[in-house]
């Protein structure tokens, strides 16, 4: 079957993101991340920031939001009951901390058949209110 | 912390995701998929179980790591490939070694294993030593 490939090169709207000193928490808690930083606003205040640290992972929070409107597209046209997730790439820039708001833009950057299985690969751009770009990531997806 | 060298193993990270941590991840994270939730979901589409979400066993990868850096911006890059699945109430091991030190960055080479079955291969991460 041939591979639809007309969708790379799409872009999509930035997607925002407001960083909650809560939702840092949440996450950190939940992969088990406890230092300070992330859970102590005054200890995050003491080590010259602003306010609590995110762990580097905390990217796939605020650029999931804007991965998915990509996945979900027909113009791609995944096949969700054969996906799974292949492989990911983050590249960090400034750390993102409670009260930063994200935006995240996504372009589809590769669709490819590989040994009969159709991979998709997905780049997001997130950057900071300062025009900083945070974390860049590549979301590989394979369909068997 | 003293200098990373070529060669040298990181400390081990052994960590058992209990049962109820795909649905704190879940919430945490937003990844609300099924097959992560819901046991009958699931078993329905051909797995032996809830299953983790590969996303949650990368961040097990870059704490691993992060842990020989300074700090929460020490971790500059980090790549994985998920083979397998992981599922909760099982131990899993993060194993890291320094394939290189160069200009203050260390480039480390890791891998997560649960039960014997490699479920995280090929990470290869950037950290900044100094």
């Amino acid at each position: 079957m041939a591979l639809k490939t007309d969708a790379v090169g799409k872009t999509y709207p930035p997607v925002g993101y407001a960083v909650g000193r809560e939702k840092i928490r949440e996450y950190a808690a939940a992969v088990g991340e406890d230092g300070a930083l992330h859970h102590d606003p005054e200890a995050a205040r003491a080590a010259g920031y602003a306010d609590v640290v995110a762990p580097p992972m905390f990217a796939v929070v605020y650029a999931s939001k804007a991965v998915a409107p990509a996945l979900f597209d027909p113009d791609v046209g995944i096949d969700f009951a054969r996906m799974v997730h292949g492989g990911q790439d983050f590249v960090w820039g400034p750390p993102v901390v409670a009260g930063d708001e994200i935006a995240t833009e996504v372009e589809v950057k590769d669709v490819a058949d590989r040994g009969g299985l159709a991979f998709y690969v997905f780049e997001s751009r997130s950057t900071n209110q300062d025009g900083e770009t945070v974390c860049t990531g590549t979301w590989t997806n394979i369909v068997r | 912390m003293s200098a990373l060298e070529p060669g040298q193993a990181l400390p081990e990270l052994r960590v058992t995701p209990d049962k109820y941590l795909t649905y704190r991840y879940a919430g945490a994270s937003g990844d609300f998929n099924p097959i992560h939730i819901d046991e009958e979901f699931a078993k329905a589409v051909g797995l032996p179980g809830r299953i983790l979400h590969g996303l949650w066993t990368m961040a097990q990868v870059a704490r691993a790591v992060a842990a020989a850096g300074e700090g929460p911006e020490a971790l500059r890059r980090l790549s994985v490939q998920f083979r397998g699945m992981g599922f909760p109430e099982q131990e899993l091991a993060v194993t890291a070694t320094v394939k290189a030190v160069e200009d203050g960055t260390a480039v480390i080479q890791a891998e997560v294993e649960q039960d014997g079955r490699r479920i995280i291969r090929k990470g290869e991460a950037e950290l900044r030593v100094g």
